[in-house]
């Protein structure tokens, strides 16, 4: 047992190391290409939100100006549906006068920090204080990006996984669980055992497990799928347009399934006065809703705030880079020490998220369906 | 502008999210939660129920030696019960056969005294008549010898009459 697990245990290091190096180099090398061209000074705040940023493309590493890329389809709804490579758009960059960011054009479309927007009737983007002005035409953008499209390799996992597994649990009936079978168990029992059950109760926890499992897995291994470099640094559960998906799965569930009972607690509060009533009843009603927007914003800023952090460690290198070559390579040493600890602090944080995750959303389908006590 | 922008869901990211997270959601659910939850409550339930009957079964165990213990006392209860009857009937016997022994012994005896008595008198009666007939056979022949002389004979019928009581 031990054996496998100091295994495992070298293995994740080596992952770990090897990709903070390629992180550290691969992006020296990008940023030393481009420097030569533009002369521009590093901006480490338009980096870093350059990487948590959702793009339509998956970006496997840059030598130079060669950059190793898949291109995602772009899907947009504008005048019937309009369905292109993202590699129109990123083969074609443009200067828009009076814009700082990076800016692609397709056709009628042009690309600014990966929004699309349709050009004006004169061919020419409107531009307001180094912005696109907030009237320009936006075509609605139902394109496969990086985090839908992490998503979906996340969900294939998932079905694989544990697909697998029900197949071998159905074969191996009542045995020892062995190969898959014990890299889930314990993990499933987890969830089941130490999350749905005491927050639901044995009773209605087979209801809500299904969801709550899938859930748990799919934030867990989301998180996990961001760890891993040379994928494209996926920040799926970093992505407000996904976890705004699971958060309203959660407010639906729960509102579906609560008893008389949880809406007498919200509607008519027992054993309290009138006029306490009378400030209760908004307050518990504004809770229905925001229970789950805290649970959205609390994973997306959590792994957002984890790759922010190991992207801020990277640019410091570059910045004292730029002073002096010694300084970068001085820094780049302290920076590697630091990012392999924050990696592994976001291994930590990846399976805590899930489980802070599917724990609230739990308690919350537990009190919509607990049974009145008084 | 870029932290605004990234914090507004796009439409695109929740539809595919939306679909893609029912689909592999439905897909889980029939294929493998179903199957991997029950054979877990399954197992669980095997590994109890097996359990039990394991106790159950040390149980009867239990009991069985207790009663193989009790089967066992009760044949070497018995087994005494036999062995101390079978004596006590070697005993009788044996002291059956003695007392009838004696007695058979006795009655020999008696029966061989009664016939030696029986010929001792019949002996003694053969005696005394052959002393008697010697006796008498003797007297006839002092008697012949004495009364051969005339004044012997008187002399004793003299003493008969002397003795006589009608003197």
């Amino acid at each position: 047992m031990s054996v496998i697990q100091s295994h495992t245990r070298n293995k994740i290091f080596k992952v770990l190391a090897f990709g903070v190096s390629f992180l550290l180099f691969g992006s020296a090398f990008a940023s030393g290409g481009s420097e030569e061209h533009s002369k521009k000074s590093f901006n480490a705040g338009e980096m870093i939100m350059h990487h948590i940023a959702d793009q339509h493309q998956v970006h496997i590493a840059s030598f130079g100006e060669n950059h190793i890329s898949i291109p995602l389809p772009i899907l947009l709804v504008d005048d019937g549906l309009k369905f292109f490579s993202a590699s129109k758009f990123y083969h074609n960059p443009v200067q828009i006068p009076g814009l700082t960011s990076h800016a692609y054009q397709y056709e009628n479309y042009v690309m600014v920090d990966e929004h699309i927007f349709k050009v004006g009737t004169d061919g020419a983007l409107s531009v307001e204080n180094g912005e696109v002005s907030s009237t320009t035409l936006k075509p609605f953008d139902l394109s496969i990006t990086k985090s839908v499209f992490g998503f979906i390799i996340t969900g294939f996992l998932l079905l694989l996984l544990f697909v697998t597994a029900a197949r071998k649990y159905k074969r191996n009936k009542n045995q020892a669980p062995s190969g898959v079978q014990t890299l889930i168990e314990s993990l499933v029992l987890f969830v089941r055992d130490d999350i749905v059950v005491p927050s639901i109760g044995e009773k209605k926890a087979d209801k809500f497990l299904p969801f709550l499992l899938t859930t748990f897995f799919f934030i867990w291994l989301a998180n996990m799928l961001g760890l891993i470099p040379f994928v494209g640094g996926f920040n799926i559960m970093g992505t407000i347009g996904v976890t705004v998906i699971l958060a309203l799965c959660v407010f639906v569930i729960t509102t579906i399934n609560a008893n008389k009972g949880y809406w007498m607690h919200i509607f008519w509060p027992p054993n309290v006065p009138f006029a306490i009533k009378l400030i209760l009843v908004p307050i518990e009603v504004f809770q229905i809703f925001l229970k789950p927007i805290i649970l959205m914003i609390r994973l997306t800023a959590n792994i957002t705030a984890g790759h922010i952090i190991i992207l801020a460690f990277v640019s410091l290198i570059f910045i004292f880079g730029e002073s002096s070559v010694a300084g970068g390579y001085g820094v780049g040493a302290g920076s590697l020490i630091f990012m392999i600890f924050m990696n592994f602090i976001e291994l930590l944080v990846a399976f805590l998220q899930a489980y802070v995750f599917t724990l609230l959303a739990a308690l919350y389908f537990g009190s919509a369906v607990e049974e009145a006590h008084h | 502008m870029v932290i605004l922008l990234s914090l507004s869901p796009e439409p695109g990211t929740m539809l595919w999210t939306s679909i893609a997270f029912l689909v592999v959601l439905g897909l889980l659910k029939k294929f493998a939660w179903k199957d991997i939850l029950k054979a877990l409550k399954d197992r669980e339930e095997f590994i109890e129920r097996s359990l039990k009957s394991a106790e159950e079964a040390k149980a009867q165990m239990s009991g069985l030696k207790a009663d193989n213990e009790k089967l066992l006392a009760e044949a070497r209860l018995e087994r005494e019960q036999i062995l101390k009857e079978a004596r006590e009937v070697k005993e009788k016997i044996m002291s059956d056969a003695k007392l009838s022994a004696t007695d058979e012994s006795n009655r020999l005896i008696n029966a061989a005294r009664a016939e030696i008595e029986k010929e001792k008198n019949q002996a003694l009666a053969d005696i005394k008549k052959h002393v008697s007939e010697l006796s008498i056979d003797i007297a006839e022949k002092v008697i012949r010898k004495e009364l051969s002389d005339k004044t012997a004979q008187q002399a004793l019928v003299d003493t008969y009459l002397n003795q006589s009581p009608a003197n």
